[in-house]
């Protein structure tokens, strides 16, 4: 008799679990909706740029001002431009590895900056770190923020102190003239330029397994809705959607799942080259045909080294850059700051990549890579 | 518990014995989830015999998946079980060591290029390097745990938040892949053999630890050690190495987890491996009706828990859960199950019945 009871309530429990699961099947059919709402956004973004732009003229003007007082006095000692650099931790990932070794490749004696290095993944211990920087009167500080809100304050210090903030990768909920510039990846952009090359592979069907990164991280949420909605659109069949949470393994267990249940696919959509891998380690345990001239497009981000080199040898058609490359950006900014320049916009998108199979070079490989 | 056992009368229907042991709950969980799958869809349950991309035999099917992603967590289970019944705590910095683990197994085996194309040295030493570098973390937890009385979950939490770091710096925060094919047979399949080879590692590894606990007194003094320390130590054991030793298995443990999980796909990713696996395995442990708070334990209903965790996410994918959703519904099923299995809500069951069963005789 018990023995019903338990087995009432895990049966309940299951039941419960089906229900909304497969709830989730109706998920393409507001397309209306969903378009409204990109418009609206796209509306709000570009009322969003004017206003920055008129900020960034009248901001920079006062700046350009005290710039040329600063200036004189460096050039006139002939010292090095002092940055401070705030990262998160190199070993979080193979980008933050590439974006920490371009910018110590750039922020040299010989370019004729003074660079300090101070890494954490906590928001506490960077803003500590800050405001040692601030203290030691850098020049600049180069922020990639682990957090995005609780900087007001400390940018405020740095302003005060004359110290001008450069943040680079990450945004932070701050006040725009608490800072010079940003520059930025727009996860929104990968994802649409990923999609629409898609598009333009004109299949006769859309079959897509969609692997997603952790939930609610910025890059998982840009290149999801770009899909999400294209999908919508378009009429493509999204046969799985499913976050791996960046993770190989994990891909390639959804993926196997996808093909135990018999389900036929034609598109792996996975948002970083690590899920990509294990679905294609999935396909490979069941003689599923990949890449150029295979039945399954292969898609990835982020363009590791390694996948752009399984992109040359045509096991897979796709993978979109996330550009960890902005120390180029920085130092351009800086220049124009010192030589009394204005910045045209505060917020700078940075120029990204996506890489075809049929296209792709080993110089693109040895370039590219991170 | 024992005079309880005692008491029972002789004829007590096989339905009260067979509830009362602890093997009971995470088989009837899997009979459940097996059964709810059959109503809903019974191609749950074919198995194909396929070929993969280098001609050889492979099965495949939800069954076959399964036994494939289920055996790491069935691992790590055997390794945890013993842990938490000698020192009455779980070690959380699994993950971190496999990340650890893989680093070192690939750093040997690859030498200092990332991508070589033949092995520098053969698979076993690199394994067995492994393996000497998860235990001696294992040591060093161990340690901290027993000679130094931290609890074990702040303990390994050190391992936890480095470890990864420590992965990382071992191979440079470069990704190494290895080219060689016979390095994939680990977590995917021998030529010829259509089982997937993680479920052969975990059977090796299930009948070595059975063969240990029948033929040595590993099982006895862990029991005692994680039931009263005191006691035990005045009966001539040493709590310390007891407890020293529960963690340098779990390292074993470890190094295997390691050498499949990086042979699934040739490569690691220090940041993502094995993430929070050590959940799975502690819930594993708890599944199996183990108490959390140490003593005494059954090995075999851990390793049924886990393969139960692994039964339940596959569910969860074949019925294509959204992802958002997916933690909070694993969440559900996995609190009905642990408080069905705690031994509190068991004994209470145990009373009931007995309740119900002199009722009815009257």
């Amino acid at each position: 008799m018990k023995k019903k009871l338990v087995s009432m309530v895990l049966g309940l429990a299951m039941v419960a679990t089906v229900v909304t699961g497969c709830g989730n099947d109706g998920g393409s059919a507001p397309a209306s909706t969903d378009t409204t709402t990109t418009d609206a956004a796209a509306d709000t973004t570009t009322d969003a740029a004017a206003d920055t732009t008129t900020d960034a003229a009248a901001d920079t003007t006062t700046d350009a001002a005290e710039d040329t007082t600063a200036d004189e006095t460096a050039e006139a000692s002939g010292e090095l431009i002092t940055v401070g650099i705030i990262n998160n931790d190199p070993n979080e990932s193979g980008y933050r590895t590439a974006n920490d070794k371009d910018l110590k490749a750039t922020f040299t004696e010989e370019n004729g900056y003074d660079a300090s290095f101070a890494y954490s993944n906590e928001n506490d211990e960077q803003i500590a770190a800050a405001q040692k920087f601030i203290q030691d009167g850098v020049d600049y500080l180069l922020l990639s923020a682990a957090g995005t809100a609780g900087w007001d304050s400390t940018l405020q210090d740095a302003q005060d102190a004359g110290v001008r903030v450069i943040l680079f990768d990450r945004v932070i909920d701050a006040d725009e003239s608490l800072y010079e510039g940003s520059i930025v990846s727009d996860m929104d952009a990968e994802g649409q330029k990923a999609v629409e090359w898609l598009k333009s592979q004109s299949l006769s069907e859309y079959n897509i397994i969609h692997l997603q990164g952790v939930m609610g991280s910025a890059a998982q949420v840009g290149r999801s809705g770009a899909l999400t909605d294209t999908a919508a659109a378009e009429g493509w069949n999204i046969v799985t959607q499913q976050t791996a949470d960046w993770n190989a393994e994990t891909a390639q267990q959804i993926v196997q799942s996808v093909i135990d249940s018999g389900t036929s696919f034609n598109v792996i959509y996975a948002e970083n080259d690590d899920m990509a891998r294990g679905a294609v380690a999935a396909l490979d345990s069941a003689n599923i045909s990949h890449g150029v001239d295979g039945d399954v497009i292969i898609m990835g981000f982020d363009c590791n080294k390694w996948a752009l080199q399984e992109l040359l040898d045509g096991n897979w058609n796709y993978d979109g850059q996330c550009n960890p490359f902005q120390s180029s950006y920085i130092s351009d900014i800086i220049k124009t700051l010192e030589s009394g320049g204005t910045l045209s916009e505060k917020t700078i998108i940075m120029d990204e990549k996506g890489f075809d199979a049929t296209t792709i070079t080993a110089e693109d490989v040895e370039n590219y890579g991170i | 518990m024992g005079t309880k056992e005692l008491m029972k009368p002789k004829n007590g229907n096989n339905f009260t014995k067979l509830f009362r042991n602890q093997i009971f709950i995470p088989l009837a969980a899997l009979l459940l989830l097996a059964l709810f799958n059959l109503i809903a869809d019974p191609s749950f349950f074919k198995i194909t015999l396929g070929y993969n991309n280098m001609g050889n035999p492979v099965l495949s099917g939800f069954l076959v998946t399964i036994l494939d992603s289920g055996s790491e967590v069935a691992i790590l289970a055997i390794g945890m079980t013993l842990v938490t019944a000698a020192t009455g705590g779980q070690d959380i910095s699994v993950g971190a060591a496999v990340a650890i683990a893989g680093s070192v197994l690939l750093r040997v085996l690859c030498g200092h290029d990332t991508r070589p194309e033949t092995l520098q040295v053969p698979i076993i030493v690199g394994f067995l390097v492994c393996c000497v570098v998860a235990m001696l973390f294992g040591v060093f937890n161990g340690v901290l745990v027993a000679y130094f009385k931290i609890q074990p979950m702040v303990a390994t939490l050190i391992l936890y938040t480095a470890g990864r770091s420590i992965a990382a710096w071992i191979n440079n925060n470069e990704l190494p892949i290895v080219n060689e094919p016979s390095f994939g047979y680990f977590g995917g399949f021998i030529p010829g053999i259509p089982i997937p080879t993680p479920f052969f590692i975990a059977i090796i590894c299930m009948i070595v630890i059975g063969l240990v606990l029948k033929f040595t007194n590993l099982r006895l003094y862990t029991q005692a050690v994680g039931i009263n320390e005191n006691s035990s130590r005045l009966n001539g054991l040493n709590p310390q190495i007891i407890k020293v030793l529960s963690f340098v298995i779990l390292g074993l443990c470890v190094a295997v987890v390691g050498l499949i999980k990086t042979s699934r796909v040739s490569s690691i990713n220090y940041s993502v491996i094995a993430k929070d696996i050590e959940m799975d395995a502690i819930l594993a442990v708890a599944l199996g009706g183990n108490a959390l708070g140490g003593g005494k334990f059954n090995m075999t209903a851990s390793i049924i828990g886990a393969y139960v965790i692994q039964f339940l996410t596959q569910t969860l994918f074949k019925f294509n859960v959204k992802s958002t959703a997916l933690p909070a519904y694993k969440a559900v099923v996995v609190i009905v199950l642990v408080v069905i299995s705690a031994p509190v809500v068991r004994e209470w069951f145990s009373a009931t019945m007995k309740k119900l069963k002199t009722k009815e005789a009257a």
